[in-house]
């Protein structure tokens, strides 16, 4: 038997392997996705009070601060049995906006863009950031930079630190915003509305429009029959802040709709011996090893899988894509791992609408900004999505607020399970008996997995389209027989 | 163009990190275009196309200056760091993790097998009946697959291999990173080796904009969410915990823009080896008390001493980690 190490993260950045074992007949035979990291925020937490946890679990990941801010100071609040007002919920929806105009700028550009604007065959030093900006111009390029900037700015004014945010406190948030504030909120809101439509537009002409690419993302073995994770609020519609966490099937029905003290219920995770983050599934359903279609336990929570979970968006223009993006896909639910790319646009622009109500909302500057504390109950779940999926932090303390048990599910971790697959997938599509393993093909594998902005950073994350990858055919004693390193 | 002075070579790399002190490089925004036409970077996994394998075959002290961020928390973040340090004529310690320890050498609060068994077999909402551990190296049915080696403590950069220069911050503030970085590439004269730059000699409070009285005592410690802040006073004043006296300044003072207490971040001001140290000084010198079991008995009110005092230092300190 050979291996392939494709080693696109690990040898590198430390975080993420892929091990690919070949049969006799030099097809896969299984995929391995490895992450080695491990910090352990599940017990160094314990021991410390616990309105301090908003600030430390956001340096689980300094690419999605905020998401973790946001869960850790919704599970405080439970923990302290209290309710925020609703200037002090509404404060931190906005800035969670922002956050999310902020990550999914990044992701399309950066990250997804390099393979639709530059070519999923370009030279691989073309497909990255820059080559984007090659290809699109330096203005659009600039805009790009300027439009995350301006919503980073947003996070640092409502948050304080414009990566680890401080804004929560038991009960609502630090700071509130004046009536100058918001107005220059609402105006650069206005921006971002514009800018999602025209990154819309651009994925229109460059991607729809191209025959190739919208066959790429329909067929080919980019295709994951799993369940569907997200949040959703009393209308079924997709809800980033707060709600219910909806789950459908591989058909789009219903299968549950619980809220965050009731997670354990409908989650659970399993341990493989070679890889040091967990793999959820639906505890219903129990752990059936890494298979798809209707009988895994395996679910996603991705961008595509929370449009899939939902009815429909809460602002009009984003509702408008998600019926086009429906009807130009083939209806509900879509399985296409690619258009996870165009949900993510469909977000954006949900992002940045919401982000407008908010600004514009009378109660927004409120002067109420934090619920009276009483006797502290002890226990709490916060549950908020995530740039990459659900996330979900529970705390328990002692009468005095200290910390005793911390669990978290974080947004990637959901995936684990469904990269692995996705991965595999790719693999056995384009490794094929006689075919020689070169770049396109470590591209088109690499593509399965970046569909679902892994972060791992949250253990890694790599921004930018080109993850360098190495691989290498060996026997099973070591001997290498084939080695390719990308470039 | 042959008078031209050559383009600085430069690295990024991240150890046990959270990625935001990547982050803090990319937030150079719209500078981005003079950071590059200033520097060659050469080796960045968040950013660009190069490959371990390249760093590998660069010959020794290549590299002119490489940012390194994270902690050393298993055996893949220590074979990088003495890789780095071989490569590289200047090696920064870019950030908390690699200075301290940072946030995740809070785990040397607790050992390797209790992280382990908390993560793998206790949480709540994992279900492992055979207690099934992640181990280095694992024989699949296919053949065998390996993972770095989880280590027992979290070590900064310095406790591994040896460092040129640190800049503090979680992250570092990106203003500060651009002065370094433009006092790099000017070629004017650097401070001496070890020393930490991108931040300022003195205390956070001697910075602070929050009111200060002069001779404020206080009788009891509280909790952030006990009190009102009113926005404009002195934490420790308002009897809440701040590591502002314990605390480098030259961040900003972005937390308390935000009425947040500082957590110290920026490590300890120049002289004070120990922040907990410093910060028991300066918490003796507040509390209106006379008697020792007055002033035990307020120094009790603080929550988790241990936990505020090395926040982001705990692999440094004097203390280092729990004893087992």
């Amino acid at each position: 038997m050979k291996k392939v190490i494709i080693d696109p993260i690990t040898r590198l950045e430390g975080h993420g392997k892929i091990e690919i074992f070949l049969n006799d007949e030099g097809e896969v035979d299984n995929v391995y996705f490895q992450v080695p990291e491990l910090r352990g925020f599940e017990k160094f937490c314990e021991g410390r009070p616990v309105e301090e946890l908003p600030a430390i679990t956001a340096k689980i990941c300094g690419v999605c601060p905020g998401c973790h801010h946001m869960a850790s100071g919704k599970a405080v609040d439970a923990v302290f049995g209290v309710e925020p007002p609703p200037t002090a919920k509404k404060l931190r929806e906005l800035f969670y906006m922002a956050h999310f105009v902020h990550s999914h700028t990044a992701h399309f550009y950066a990250l997804a863009a390099p393979d639709f604007v530059v070519g999923p065959d370009a030279p691989p030093a073309k497909r990255n950031i820059l080559g984007v900006i090659e290809k699109v111009g330096k203005e659009i390029g600039t805009e790009v930079i300027r439009q995350r900037r301006i919503a980073q700015e947003i996070q640092a004014l409502l948050g304080g630190h414009q990566t680890f945010v401080v804004m929560n406190i038991p009960g609502g948030v630090r700071k509130g915003l004046s009536e100058q504030e918001r107005d220059d909120i609402a105006e650069k809101a206005d921006g971002f509305v514009r800018f999602a439509q025209f990154s819309l537009q651009l994925f229109e002409d460059v991607v729809l429009k191209n025959k190739e690419y919208v066959d790429i993302i329909l067929n080919g073995p980019y295709n994951l029959k799993l369940h569907s994770m997200g949040l959703v609020d009393s209308n079924n519609r997709v809800n980033f802040y707060d709600g219910k966490v909806r789950v459908v099937d591989t058909e789009g029905k219903e299968l549950y709709k619980y809220s965050p003290p009731d997670y354990l219920e409908y989650v659970a995770e399993h341990v493989e011996p070679w890889s040091y983050l967990k793999f959820p599934y639906l505890r219903k359903i129990g752990w059936k090893g890494f298979i798809d279609g209707k009988d895994s336990g395996l679910y996603h929570a991705t961008p595509l899988s929370r449009l899939n979970a939902s009815d429909g968006m809460a602002t009009p223009l984003a509702q408008k894509e998600y019926e086009r993006m429906y009807a130009t896909l083939g209806g509900k639910p879509v399985h296409a791992t690619l258009a996870m790319h165009w949900a993510r646009l469909v977000e954006l622009l949900y992002s940045a609408e919401r982000c407008r109500e908010l600004a514009m909302d009378p109660e927004i500057t409120g002067k109420e900004l934090r619920a009276t504390l009483g006797p502290i109950p002890g226990e709490g779940v916060g549950i908020v999505e995530a740039q990459r999926g659900t996330l979900t932090h529970h705390y328990r303390t002692d009468e005095k607020g200290i910390v005793t048990k911390v669990n978290l599910i974080v947004g990637t971790t959901n995936n684990h399970g469904a990269i692995s697959m996705s991965i595999k997938k790719a693999a056995e599509g384009f490794i094929k008996k006689g075919v020689e393993v070169n770049n396109g093909i470590l591209n088109m594998i690499e593509m399965a997995f970046r569909a679902y902005d892994p972060c791992f950073s949250c253990a890694t994350h790599c921004l930018p389209g080109e993850m360098p990858m190495i691989v290498e055919v060996r026997e099973p004693d070591g001997e290498l027989l084939q080695r390719y390193i990308r470039n | 163009m042959g008078g031209e002075k050559p383009k600085l070579k430069m690295a990024v790399y991240w150890a046990a990190a959270c990625g935001g002190c990547c982050v803090s490089v990319l937030d150079v925004h719209e500078k981005l275009f003079d950071v590059i036409s200033a520097a060659d970077l050469i080796f960045w996994p968040i950013a660009l196309d190069t490959k371990y394998e390249d760093v590998e075959n660069m010959p020794d002290k290549y590299i002119d200056l490489t940012l390194f961020n994270g902690a050393v928390r298993n055996s893949e973040n220590e074979h990088m760091a003495r890789l780095l340090r071989k490569k590289s004529k200047t090696l920064v310690a870019y950030g908390s993790c690699a200075h301290l320890g940072g946030i995740p050498g809070l785990a040397n609060f607790s050992t390797k097998e209790e992280v382990l068994r908390r993560v793998f077999e206790e949480t709540e909402s994992v279900s492992n009946p055979d207690k099934i551990r992640p181990v280095p190296e694992y024989k699949t049915k296919e053949g065998v697959i390996h993972i770095p080696e989880f280590y027992n403590d979290v070590r900064s950069l310095s406790q591994v291999v040896d460092v040129d220069y640190f800049i503090p911050g979680c992250p570092p503030q990106t203003e500060r990173l651009i002065e370094v970085f433009t006092a790099i590439v000017s070629g004017a004269e650097l401070p001496p080796k070890g020393s930490v730059v991108g931040a300022d000699i003195k205390t956070q409070c001697e910075e602070c904009t929050r009111k200060k009285s002069e001779n404020k005592k206080i009788k009891k410690f509280y909790r952030p969410w006990e009190i009102n802040d009113d926005g404009e006073t002195c934490f420790l004043e308002q009897g809440v915990i701040c590591m502002g006296p314990a605390t480098r300044a030259g961040c900003g003072h972005r937390c308390i823009k935000g009425n947040a207490p500082c957590r110290g971040c920026y490590g300890p001001p120049a002289g004070a080896v120990d922040p907990g140290a410093k910060m028991m000084s300066a918490i003796a010198g507040i509390i209106d008390e006379k008697e020792p079991e007055e002033i035990s008995r307020v120094i009790d009110d603080i929550a988790d001493p241990g936990g505020y005092f090395y926040r982001f230092s705990l692999p440094v300190s004097l203390i280092r980690r729990k004893v087992q």
